[in-house]
């Protein structure tokens, strides 16, 4: 027999859930995870290497953690500064889920460590439908990449908490349009905060370390506009419930043969 | 492309829903529902599903994704917009920021047409004068 049944299930409600057992347990400990989102190439580890090294200057307990498709580059880079660092290797995936992180911190994250930095794999799309259990989602974007990346990565700028534009030393040599970018990122996620940083030269120098902080100290973090989704409303909305007739699937886009008739 | 994550998701998720559902022996279809700004290509995630469900008991089965489209409102002015792509999330009318969206960030299994054999033969609790 052939039976219709509901089910109303969030795809990602397993990675979810584990992201929210991790998020509870890490902080219990003392630890606030910050995830670093951008394209290859943005300069996510040399911004990253300057911060770990002015943790260590100011005695802080910071661990990194850094996802590539392969290398361990990355990893070496952020060793240099001394603290504790780990290199993950995903063999071809292109973002990090909840469960693989908690496998790696499981026997290597040290007991007193204040912040995690968790370097993702360098991509805009995939990484962004993942929350890892941080407090922190910061996303990147070097002046180099264009003005308008936040509206063509709409997902992954509008879910972050924060907004680091990064090598800004060369930000006049590619033009640079700050006020266009701003609006950019306005659009896509109003009210989140946006730094200006130059690994090379220094500017915004430990801003993302105390922003760190901040939230690990329980200040309040930016809360984006596309996280927030009214849950009342969801469950009302007429494409949740299809009503009785479950056939009718006409004002959908349905794939190819959509569903026959002889289910009862 | 995390396409084959989520259709991996989908398919496990579905698993498990027939195994405590009991006696399903074939998935025929799922509903899905994939938002605007849920970050995920249907016609990927299409191709991807046929492939997870390979040696499953959705072996076969169909995906229908239906798409919901971004929604969000303005509180004061009493609006409801639909947000597009790249989305605008401040309101037409007054340009304040949207308080949150309507809809748009979907991606949920609706549901799901299977078969199964006869009704399972329950285990009566007793009552408690049967005590």
């Amino acid at each position: 027999m052939c039976r219709a049944v509901d089910l109303h299930q969030a795809v990602l409600a397993k990675n979810d859930a584990t992201a929210h057992t991790l998020r509870a347990g890490l902080t219990a400990r003392g630890t606030t995870v910050i995830n670093l989102l951008s394209s290859p190439g943005s300069g996510k580890t040399a911004l990253l290497e300057r911060e770990l090294l002015l943790a260590r200057e100011r005695a802080l307990p910071v661990a990194a953690l850094t996802a590539d498709l392969a290398t361990e580059n990355d990893a070496v880079r952020l060793a240099r500064s001394g603290v504790p660092v780990k290199q993950v290797l995903t063999d071809g995936l292109c973002h990090l889920e909840a469960a693989m992180l908690h496998r790696h911190l499981e026997g290597w994250l040290p007991d007193d460590t204040r912040l995690l930095f968790v370097e993702n794999v360098g991509n805009l799309v995939c990484p962004a439908s993942y929350d890892l259990g941080e407090s922190l989602r910061v996303v990147l974007a070097s002046v180099t990449e264009g003005e308008d990346k936040p509206l063509k990565y709409p997902t992954a700028f509008g879910l972050a908490h924060l907004v680091v534009v990064t090598k800004t030393d060369i930000a006049d040599a590619v033009e640079f349009d700050e006020a266009a970018f701003r609006a950019n990122v306005e659009q896509v996620n109003p009210g989140v905060e946006v730094l200006l940083t130059s690994a090379r030269r220094g500017q915004g120098a430990g801003a993302l370390l105390d922003r760190a902080l901040a939230a690990a100290d329980g200040a309040p973090v930016h809360a984006p506009v596309m996280s927030r989704q009214d849950a009342a409303r969801e469950h009302t909305h007429p494409h949740v419930h299809a009503g009785p007739d479950h056939h009718d699937h006409a004002d959908h886009h349905a794939g190819p043969g959509a569903m026959t008739q002889t289910c009862s | 492309m995390h396409e084959m994550s989520i259709a991996v998701a989908v398919v496990g998720q579905v698993e498990e829903a027939a195994e405590r559902a009991g006696g399903v022996t074939a998935v025929r279809s799922v509903r899905l529902q994939v938002g605007e700004l849920a970050g995920v290509v249907p016609d990927a995630l299409s191709f991807c599903f046929e492939l997870a469900c390979a040696g499953t008991l959705l072996e076969g089965a169909e995906l229908v994704t239906e798409a919901v489209p971004g929604r969000a409102r303005c509180a004061p002015c009493a609006d409801e917009w639909a947000v597009g792509m790249p989305p605008r999330l401040c309101c037409p009318r007054c340009g304040t920021a949207t308080d949150a969206l309507v809809s748009g960030r979907e991606l949920q299994i609706a549901g799901v047409h299977w078969e199964d054999g006869p009704p399972h033969e329950h285990t009566r609790e007793p009552i408690l004068e049967e005590r």
